[in-house]
């Protein structure tokens, strides 16, 4: 048998369920974890105290016969959750010290199935970033490095620390939240499983906005049966989010398995990219020939208006978030800087509670959104973002799924694409049309790279079809056979 | 189109951003290249397309309209940075 932070949360669930450890137990095994890999700066705020306790409480029900489906099972939040009595900081100076006196929808169920909560997840500042570098509590390291050189690399983002800690072996599983492919780029980076749904299947509400027509959480896993696992107790209809989608929930485990016959998988030729590292094009190769080895059907598509995507993100995202970020002035909630006049008092609290990257994006969204501009930038990209779900929406007719790289390059070093925001923004140039389209999409590690680092293949389905996302994933997990293991784990690789 | 140092410096008021006059500059700098990159927008075109405005089509949840939260003055207040009997507290707005 695995240890017991080895081993994936459906065995831990198994395991748990035939009494052959405690909640107590897992959850002290992965305190353990944490304090091992504390290097990696992945959590915020670490509750180890609270995690006993829902533990203790998990095994009580467990003797009664009662608890959901995640009953003791150990879980990392990102810090863009609110939790009931718990810090909150979005990775913000601005929010430091937030106590939300209510708890978001996706971790009350979480709780209310049975999770143990082990902290709260760095990321980069409300979310904005792709390296976890812009974070105001420091940089999240992922654990993985290249072969003969330990530099510290980026678990991407930015739900860095949430992805980090799992692929560390420090948490059975996370959840994050992706708006142009804040899951699914970390969990390729960090060599796990990053899964976004649906827009509108998971409720948003107690969830710290960015964009709010983009921004959608989920599960970061080990595997593609634990993601769906987690994806089935996050998952739900919310009337306290007007854009939650009512509709039923499936068993997404249950969905799992079988082959791909019947299936067609769409490649849109204009995923490949100039400049596309070659190993990168042949992983995407090799995903190919497994699918098709799996029953499947693989049909060339065209998406042709991929390579706007990614611009159109950069007026919408922005636009979004400069509303969404008028809240924080200092009167309600966080930091406050004194100023003569209320005036002055918001442009102090702004100015040194933002960090440079949030307030690059909310001075492009107020000037997008700004009389005399607002057709020119914000109308043209969300007539852009119509063409880009067409296009999708095309593609379905031809196809069930569509499968591509998820990112452009492995991890990069602490410090790289720094100076330069688009060299920034080009790592979510293959996950952001899925976003702009609100579509569900997974990304499963499925080798790795020339100096020894994971890469992910990524898999984007019809709208609420996160089964046959699900399914193509698992396949690709069982073809891949990825067995790697990060050199900076708990327990030592 | 291009952002000046005047621009950036109106933006950051619009926005409530203090930004230091030296920091205007290299700010305007950024972003312009920013904007100019975003410009390959125009080459789309998008004559007769509506702009997206909801990415799921879906008929909105209906609820009745009543009132079923409320009354929570001290979880209001809770976070505030000032307050003082059940007022958040500001600088003085009227001279």
């Amino acid at each position: 048998m695995p240890t017991l932070t080895q081993m994936t949360l459906a065995q831990a669930r198994d395991g748990l369920v035939g009494g052959e450890f405690s909640a107590v137990e897992l959850t002290d095994a992965h305190i353990a974890a944490t304090e091992a890999v504390r290097d990696l700066n992945c959590y915020i705020l670490e509750t180890p105290d609270a995690a006993r306790d829902m533990a203790l409480a998990a095994d009580e029900r467990r003797s009664r016969g009662e608890g959901g489906a995640l009953n003791g099972i150990p879980l990392a939040i990102k810090d863009l959750f609110c939790t009931k009595g718990v810090q909150a900081t979005a990775g913000s100076h601005i929010l430091e010290g937030f106590t939300p006196p209510y708890e978001s929808t996706i971790t009350r169920q979480l709780w209310e199935a049975g999770a143990v909560m082990l902290g709260k997840t760095n990321l980069d500042e409300f979310a904005m970033g792709s390296s976890n570098m812009t974070s105001y509590f420091g940089p999240v390291v992922n654990p993985w490095q290249r072969t003969n050189d330990d530099a510290k690399l980026v678990p991407g983002g930015s739900s860095g620390g949430s992805a980090s800690i799992v692929a560390a072996r420090a948490a059975m599983a996370a959840t994050g939240t992706d708006t142009g492919g804040s899951i699914r780029q970390p969990g390729s980076f960090c060599g796990i499983v990053g899964m976004k749904p649906t827009y509108g299947r998971c409720s948003r509400w107690g969830v710290i906005a960015f964009a709010s027509s983009l921004d959608q959480a989920g599960p970061l896993t080990r595997t593609v049966q634990d993601s769906a696992i987690v994806l089935g107790a996050m998952a739900g209809h919310d009337p306290k989010d007007s854009t939650s989608v009512n509709v039923p929930v499936p068993d997404y485990e249950a969905a799992l398995g079988g082959d791909l016959k019947g299936l067609k998988i769409g490649v849109p030729k204009e995923y490949r990219l100039d400049g596309t590292p070659a190993e990168i094009e042949a992983l995407w190769e090799e995903g190919i020939n497994w699918l098709k080895a799996a029953g499947a059907e693989i049909v060339e598509i065209s998406l042709p208006h991929t390579k706007y995507a990614l611009p159109a993100y950069y007026i919408v995202a922005p636009a979004e978030a400069s509303s969404n970020l008028a809240r924080y002035d200092g009167v309600r909630y966080g930091l406050r800087v004194e100023g003569g006049t209320p005036q002055e008092m918001y442009e102090n609290t702004r100015g040194e509670g933002f960090g440079v990257e949030v307030k690059r994006r909310v001075l492009i969204g107020t000037y997008v959104l700004s009389a005399g501009y607002y057709d020119a930038y914000y109308l043209q990209a969300q007539r852009v973002r119509t063409r880009i779900a067409q296009d999708f929406h095309e593609a379905w007719e031809q196809v069930d799924a569509v499968l591509t790289p998820t990112t452009p390059s492995a991890a990069f070093a602490q410090g790289e694409k720094m100076d330069d925001p688009i060299a920034m923004y080009l790592n979510d140039v293959l996950t952001v049309p899925a976003s702009m389209s609100g579509l569900p999409a997974i990304s499963v590690p499925a080798g790795l790279s020339g100096d020894g680092l994971p890469l992910g293949l990524h898999v984007i389905g019809r709208p609420f079809d996160e089964s046959t996302v699900f399914k193509v994933g698992q396949v690709i997990e069982e073809a891949a056979n990825f067995t790697a293991l990060p050199q900076l784990m708990a327990g030592g690789a | 189109m291009s952002l000046d140092k005047d621009t950036v410096r109106r933006i950051a008021t619009l926005a409530r951003i203090r930004v230091d006059e030296e920091a205007l500059e290299p700010l305007a700098g950024e972003l312009n290249n920013i904007l100019g990159w975003v410009e390959q927008l125009n080459e789309v075109d998008t004559q007769d397309v509506p702009p997206m405005t909801s990415v799921v089509e879906t008929e909105p949840f209906q609820r009745v309209d009543r009132v079923d939260d409320g009354g929570q003055v001290e979880d209001v207040l809770a976070n505030a940075p000032e307050e003082a009997e059940h007022f958040f507290v500001v600088p003085k707005v009227i001279e």
